[in-house]
């Protein structure tokens, strides 16, 4: 069985979410970008998902045809495996980020090239395929803008859909003018900001990528497991590019994106685009069963990773975060990730989603802080299409984190809390010592700056003096007599 | 019917004037409320914060405290919503066959209160006169847990002489979150800043919701910037008969 440590997904040496929050707060630019962002992409998936008489019905059978999918998938996978040979496809199994690096690199070495076109894929994101392929001497080029825009900039994506949402279109014209001729055709002279502009650069320096690459790496949305037909959802056609003109495809697919049919996959070509940028359907839906001749890749492989899956399934509370199909509504609606952006998350998955999926995938010990950055509100789970519960994945993962952890000073207070609150002499003695406490820090009714632990909080917040007398005693002094 | 007030331990300690106005409230539309003294906490923070076991107690307690009551009433939807949505859990989980048993049965008695004023009383209009400017900010477990959809604009609509006005972005989460306000304290008081940017915008004197906890953490901001709105729960504005003769 593989070691959490040799999964990926987190970011080594990333500061705890708090600490990782607080500089990202800092930075008012990426704030700015942020707001604009996901308050943009919100409005779009209000839009488009309230014209639908039977959301409601679709989002349930989403939830429905997950669950089924997760308790059979043994069965199903075995079937997807039968059906991509049999289309003459050659499947493979990895167990963890190392073994899939291990595979997809030979992969590539066995055609004698050096270089790879990408499509975006968070599977490949999760186990860090671009650098163990440059380890190799391997260079993947992302064909996606944003990706683009991110490994120009050397930089890390901060969101699953739209990996550059910090960044805005003044910081990419930037970006492209100086690094693009670094990579291949380099950025035409005086481009401006207009996104027409910066999109017509990018084509211009992907073209030359996509005419001469031998071997596409791509992930994938879905895979019937009746028919073996893998599916990749787009918008530029950037992967119908990656998907056709190759000469081998290799697909990196975790095992929960199987789906039992297409009659289940109908469910999800209509939550999808609706869930993740508020469109309607998505402009390019590649669908291909194992290969053809003369026709697209000559040779295709399906690489099915595990990584901290199985582990996951075993968990009946945290098994529904694998019914994610990586729409990315959960964050645009998330307050917390609205104000610190992606990267605070130190991982491949940011924002509510990741705050329930990292933690699974890697141990709970690994990115303990993550199930904790959330206020619980619940617009994750009013906008996820599959209906994960995620603030209840986010409890439970709260209360593995704490029995995982040696117990400290919180577990003490915690202790001493469950003690006080559990009789209500105690309770009524705390109360009466709160009230003395409170007069005598308080000025005008209000407490301010308190040192310790709770200074976070009263650094912007008055706290009120707890008034001289409780309800219980009020009660008990004023009502209990008459009865 | 036997109504008990579930006060809750932080109305209790800090809040007390939101029981008064409960109880207010309750025996003007001429109904007796009781206040069981074993009752204290519903293990909320203790829950959200991953110390499920030390949470126990206090559900066994709760059960205890309420079983011989028709109606269990609380001013605050986040501890209505830990009772309906963990309780159970917990019981299941950690408890006795016996516990999950008693709490099943009473979980469908306990009522946030407007829901028990509008839905179990069948009221709006419960008597009350207030003549300010009000905003109302529907926090998380009023919105999205307990799903009170407009029962408190209802009988807020209903309170005579208010001028009650919109909440930009009001459906946005304030920040508070128990102990996340704590643990990640800059992130909660950037959520704040704009919570309280969209109270000011509004022009209201007076800040109401269904959670003392969420009001004190908004009110908390507001008074440290110099602000001069109110924060009040919003039992205690259907409490108020200011300037009537009542």
């Amino acid at each position: 069985m593989s070691k959490p440590g040799s999964r990926g997904v987190v970011w080594l040496g990333s500061p705890s979410f708090p600490d990782a929050a607080r500089e990202a707060l800092g930075n008012t630019r990426l704030r700015a970008n942020l707001k604009r962002a996901t308050t943009t992409i919100r409005d779009k998936r209000l839009a488009v998902a309230s014209e639908l008489d039977d959301w409601e019905q679709l989002r349930d059978a989403a939830t429905a045809i997950k669950n089924r999918t997760a308790r059979h998938l043994d069965r199903y996978l075995v079937q997807l495996e039968a059906a991509v040979t049999a289309a003459g496809g050659t499947v493979h199994w990895a167990s963890d980020a190392a073994e899939a690096n291990r595979i997809v690199t030979e992969l590539v070495q066995a055609t004698g090239e050096r270089e790879v076109v990408k499509i975006k894929s968070m599977a490949t994101q999760e186990i860090g395929l671009n650098e163990a392929l440059a380890e190799a001497g391997i260079t993947a080029y992302e064909t996606d803008l944003a990706e683009l825009i991110v490994q120009l900039g050397d930089d890390r994506p901060s969101h699953i859909l739209v990996p550059a949402i910090h960044r805005n279109r003044t910081e990419i014209r930037d970006l492209f003018t100086a690094e693009m001729a670094h990579w291949g055709q380099p950025a035409p002279e005086n481009l401006g900001d207009d996104p027409r502009e910066l999109a017509e650069a990018a084509r211009l320096h992907l073209r030359e990528k996509f005419l001469t690459a031998k071997v596409a790496v791509s992930g994938a949305n879905f895979a019937v497991a009746d028919t073996g037909t893998v599916v990749v959802v787009e918008s530029e056609g950037n992967g119908r590019m990656c998907l056709t003109l190759p000469e081998t495809l290799i697909t990196v697919m975790g095992i929960e994106k199987t789906v039992p049919s297409w009659s289940d996959l109908e469910v999800f070509l209509q939550l999808l685009p609706r869930s993740s940028t508020g469109e309607r359907m998505n402009p390019y839906t590649s669908t291909w069963t194992g290969t053809t001749d003369g026709d697209g890749p000559r040779e295709f492989h399906l690489v099915l990773l595990d990584n901290g899956r199985t582990d996951t399934l075993a968990d009946e509370v945290g098994r529904q975060v694998l019914g994610c199909i990586r729409c990315s509504a959960c964050l645009n609606v998330c307050p917390v990730f609205e104000r610190t952006g992606g990267h605070a998350y130190g991982s491949v998955y940011p924002g509510p989603i990741g705050a329930v999926l990292t933690p699974q995938l890697v141990g709970v010990e690994n990115a303990a802080s993550l199930p904790f950055a959330s206020t619980l509100c619940g617009a994750c789970y009013d906008a996820c299409p599959v209906k994960i519960d995620i603030p209840e994945v986010l409890a439970h993962l709260r209360a593995k984190a704490v029995e995982r952890k040696p117990r400290g000073a919180e577990a003490l207070a915690m202790k001493a809390a469950a003690t006080v609150l559990d009789s209500p002499r105690l309770l009524s003695a705390a109360q009466k010592a709160a009230a003395l406490g409170g007069r005598a820090l308080a000025r005008e009714g209000r407490i301010g700056r308190l040192p310790g632990p709770l200074h976070g909080w009263s650094d912007t917040r008055d706290t009120p003096a707890p008034p001289a007398e409780s309800f219980r005693s009020w009660w008990r002094k004023n009502r209990e007599g008459e009865r | 019917m036997r109504i008990a007030l579930f006060i809750t331990c932080f109305n209790d300690t800090l809040f007390p004037d939101t029981g008064r106005a409960v109880v207010t409230v309750l025996e003007r539309l001429g109904h007796r409320v009781e206040f069981p003294q074993e009752q204290t906490c519903c293990g909320q923070m203790h829950f959200n914060t991953g110390y499920r076991p030390d949470a126990v107690p206090l559900v066994t307690r709760f059960a205890r405290a309420f079983a011989d009551y028709d109606a269990v009433v609380t001013p605050s939807a986040s501890c209505a919503g830990m009772v309906r949505d963990n309780h159970p859990l917990l019981a299941e989980r950690h408890g006795t066959a016996s516990l999950l048993q008693q709490v099943t049965e009473l979980v469908p008695r306990v009522y946030e209160f407007t829901e028990f004023l509008t839905d179990v009383l069948g009221v709006t209009d419960v008597g009350a006169r207030f003549p300010h400017r009000v905003v109302y900010h529907p926090t998380c477990h009023s919105l999205r847990g307990l799903r009170l959809g407009d029962r408190p604009d209802r009988l807020l609509r209903a309170v005579e002489d208010i001028d009650l006005v919109d909440l930009p972005a009001a459906d946005s989460c304030c920040g508070f979150g128990g102990t996340f306000a704590v643990k990640n304290a800059d992130t909660s008081a950037a959520m704040l800043a704009d919570k309280n940017a969209a109270v000011l915008d509004s022009g209201a004197e007076v800040l109401c919701a269904a959670d003392n906890s969420c009001l004190m953490h908004i009110g908390g901001g507001l008074s440290r910037q110099g602000a001069t709105v109110r924060t009040l729960h919003l039992a205690e504005i259907l409490a108020a008969t200011e300037g009537t003769a009542r």
